[in-house]
């Protein structure tokens, strides 16, 4: 088993920020990530795409993650590409070992291991909210978010005019790289609710600082309007149907009118929310987030966590964007140095200062964009017959039934309807599920908390498993 | 404050308090199950619900059978059939040096008068289960056994027991007793129960409970962990284990191959909580993939540990206390408890009905985990 400082979980912008400053005060760092190139979801594959005309069809911010990743691969970490973390757990004190700590076990090229380490990072980023609505299990629909990792790997580009339903900022960059790629829009489903400007405007003067989020925003905005996409404005409801893949799609918007259009490709997207699995599992406290409707980890101005050792960076700990995130992954990666006595109190405060400052300014925009793109209430309430657990094969109205029962919690209802059970793990259903319950029994949704999470985060295979038996036994 | 008084009042709502309080209703008696989280939440929950009569103590064989009837008409006593299969549980001998083991064990259930643990050799084993690996020399095969469903097995308990007019109490652990005259007064937060008769069935917990009502019972833990993978085409009908590895061996209905075997995690009473272990439990793994190298690819979905009571001699503790008038005793199974569930909850009734059973239970008598008595 081998011992580190510092175990990295992720290379996107929190965890390559995270190892070049905890590298730059000397510690011995190690970085895990189930990519097989650094730069997580928002710089996926750009080592080899950024200078190409792909990149520059992808945009400026795009490009500008081969510098980090540069940098990142210069900085003397150790980088582990296509690693799976499938547990991390706190570590007990052994002879020979480092005192307390944490026990990571990954599995790389069918091989498990495990490692030690004084402190964690969970740079593990965020994951599309899930959007469920009839028919939304159909070949054919899919998240806009996976329709920008094939642009932005594989440049793939549909044949057919694409349906791009949703809300926030993601499917107005997509809509964009799409057309500059020579794709087509066939229309824009914009579920975003009357009135959410107006409850957005308060947020505004403090989101001044971060004019240039907000300009480039509007600018994708007056681009597809430009290149005369059809805007469908107030979707309140989707109904994909088709004979073994997506042939329809049907919609109604908040003054009742309705539509059935052909379609052959729809992209869903209603905002991101934290990936906590992992530091649920090694029982951080979280918290809901009523201004992002999820819940996140509960960390402080570094971003450690409830359990001490255990920092959670970037998007992960809260949404707040991949400059943000970067920015926090250094933050946590100086405050482990610091903690290790890699660097004096004083040197921490002095590297910190303007770290934090630039974070402020990041974050400012924030509220704003939060209260513009907060999901629409029919994200939470879909109809009785709609597949809420994916895995499982679980209705809204199978939820509704059992909701009644001796007033069960969420983990109760894993058992009594194993939704939840799946090789998910409650990644897809989980806030569903929540709101389902929480409005069947009538008390808020922040009381529920969330599934409890069983081992392992990653799909290990038995055969790895199995491989960890004799690696372990050898060491 | 009102004060809710029944017969029979059952601490633990897992699948032995749930049987007991089925048969005492269905005898007549007003029930109160009183659970301090939800019912199945532990142990019953986090079983592989294996029905097995197979390599049983030789103590547990007479109750073991029994309960195996009973598990074969099991929807006619609970309502559902539990989504029991009676495909059989299989014991393999890996390798020549194990197989003596079996044959003894085959000779000494024969010399009692037992004939429902059979040897088959390496074909008739092979028909049985087509994904062993060939290198498998033979097996102990008790046919009519088989395992079900814990979610569904609770579920159908739990509606049967509703049914029958018990009145089940979910959040509801009890914090301290007392005397009143014949009753125990039993209360939880602001609510009280009074009852003349308690049954202890508070698996993990029951010492901690014995302790409380007065009977001083000398108690372990066990936190063995389970592997389920994600679904699979049928791979294997039975439930297979193996001489000298701790692994069990089956797929669910729903097409999960689910893995146990015994492997420990750790548990910790104060917390309700357990944890998996991934470097012991690899050597579930291993011994899984090994048995059968078809599943190394089969990922895996959730692994996870239940928390149980385990006694020194790894039989159950059923029985009336020495000491406490109205006070039974129902815990202790050490990890093989589920298949005894519809015969215990009829043994339960029996002692405290009739004030005996004809069920030879003389070796889960909880005075043997009791300290002596110091001499006069």
């Amino acid at each position: 088993m081998s011992a580190v400082d510092l175990l990295v979980v992720g290379a996107g912008p929190a965890g390559m920020g995270a190892a070049i400053a905890a590298r730059r005060h000397g510690l011995d760092v190690l970085v895990v990530d189930d990519q097989p190139a650094p730069g997580g979801q928002i710089w996926r594959a750009v080592e080899t795409v950024a200078a190409t005309s792909r990149g520059r069809r992808l945009g400026t911010a795009y490009q500008a993650g081969a510098k980090r990743a540069e940098a990142f691969r210069s900085c003397g970490a150790t980088y582990e590409p296509g690693s799976q973390l499938w547990q991390v757990e706190p570590g007990q004190v052994e002879p020979g070992q480092i005192e307390g700590g944490f026990r990571a076990f990954l599995s790389r090229e069918g091989r498990a291991r495990s490692v030690r380490a004084k402190a964690v990072i969970l740079a593990t980023g965020a994951q599309e909210r899930p959007v469920p609505f009839p028919g939304w299990t159909l070949p054919g629909v899919l998240t806009v978010g996976a329709a920008q990792i094939l642009l932005k790997t594989a440049d793939e580009v549909p044949e057919k005019p694409v349906w791009i339903a949703g809300s926030g900022p993601l499917p107005l960059l997509y809509m964009t790289q799409l057309l500059a790629a020579g794709g087509t829009i066939a229309g824009f489903l914009d579920t975003t609710p009357s009135g959410r400007l107006k409850a957005a405007l308060p947020h505004l003067p403090g989101a001044l600082a971060g004019l240039g989020k907000l300009a480039k925003g509007l600018g994708w905005t007056l681009a597809l309007k430009r290149a005369g996409v059809p805007v469908i404005r107030h979707v309140t409801e989707l109904a994909a149907a088709g004979e073994g893949r997506l042939q329809t799609l049907s919609y109604r918007t908040e003054d009742g009118s309705e539509g059935t259009v052909p379609a052959e490709v729809l992209l869903v997207h209603e905002g991101v929310v934290p990936s906590i699995h992992a530091a649920l599992a090694l029982g951080c406290a979280v918290e809901w987030r009523a201004d992002q409707q999820c819940y996140a980890p509960k960390v402080d101005a570094w971003g450690e966590g409830s359990l001490a050792g255990v920092f959670v960076a970037g998007d992960g700990a809260g949404i707040g964007g991949a400059e943000a995130a970067e920015l926090r992954g250094q933050l946590a990666g100086l405050k482990v140095a610091a903690k290790l006595g890699a660097l004096s109190e004083a040197a921490l405060a002095a590297e910190a200062q303007p770290l934090s400052r630039s974070l402020a300014r990041e974050l400012a925009p924030r509220p704003f964009l939060d209260a513009l793109f907060a999901p629409r209430p029919q994200v939470f309430a879909p109809a009785d017959e709609t597949i809420v657990c994916r895995c499982e094969e679980i209705m809204a109205g199978d939820i509704r039934a059992r909701a009644m029962v001796g007033r069960p919690g969420p983990n109760q209802l894993k058992a009594f309807t194993r939704a939840g059970m799946g090789p998910c793990q409650g990644r897809q259903c989980g806030y569903t599920i929540m709101h389902l319950l929480a409005a069947a029994q009538g008390r808020p949704v922040a009381e529920l908390g969330f599934y409890r999470v069983r081992p392992p985060l990653k799909p290990v295979t038995l055969g790895e498993l199995a491989s960890l038996d004799e690696t372990e036994a050898a060491s | 404050m009102t004060v809710l008084g029944c017969d029979v009042a059952v601490i633990g709502g897992g699948l032995h308090g749930l049987s007991a309080a089925l048969h005492l209703a269905r005898a007549g008696r007003r029930v109160l199950v009183l659970e301090r989280s939800w019912v199945g939440r532990h142990a019953s929950g986090a079983t592989a619900a294996g029905v097995r009569t197979l390599g049983r103590d030789v103590a547990e064989v007479p109750i073991s059978l029994e309960a195996m009837e009973m598990w074969h008409r099991i929807e006619a006593i609970v309502g559902d059939g539990c989504g029991f299969h009676a495909d059989g549980q299989i014991r393999v001998a890996e390798f020549d040096s194990h197989w003596p083991d079996l044959l003894q064990r085959e000779a000494r259930m024969r010399a009692l008068g037992y004939t429902h643990e059979e040897i088959v050799d390496a074909e008739e084993l092979r028909r049985l289960v087509p994904a062993l690996s060939p290198h498998c020399v033979g097996a102990l095969v008790a046919r009519r056994d088989g395992a079900a469903d814990p979610h569904r097995t609770i579920a159908a308990f739990r509606r049967a027991c509703e049914a029958a007019g018990v009145t089940i109490v979910e959040g509801c652990g009890v914090e301290a007793v007392e005397r009143r005259g014949a009753d125990w007064l039993l209360s939880t937060g602001a609510r009280r129960f009074t009852a003349p008769v308690v049954v202890n069935a508070a698996g993990a917990w029951a010492g901690r409970l014995a302790a409380m009502l007065g009977d001083e019972i000398e108690l372990g833990l066990k936190a063995s962990m389970m592997i389920v993978t994600e679904r699979l085409a049928p791979v294997l009908a039975p439930v297979v284990s193996v001489v000298g590895r701790a692994l069990s061996f089956k797929q669910s209905d729903q097409g999960t191959l689910v893995i146990g075997g015994g492997l420990q995690g750790s548990a910790d009473l104060d917390r309700q909580a357990s944890r998996v272990d991934f470097a012991t439990l690899a050597r579930g793994a291993r011994a899984a993939v090994d048995l059968f190298p078809v599943v190394g690819d089969v990922r895996i979905a959730r692994c996870w540990t239940g928390i149980e009571a385990k006694t020194r001699d790894l039989l159950p503790v059923i029985g009336a206390s020495p000491n406490q008038p109205g006070l039974f005793h129902v815990f202790g199974f050490s990890g093989h408890g589920f298949q005894l569930v519809p015969v215990v909850g009829a043994i339960l009734c029996d002692l405290i009905l009739e004030g005996g059973t004809q069920r030879p239970i003389a070796a889960f008598a909880p005075e043997r985990l009791m300290p002596a008595r110091a001499a006069a």
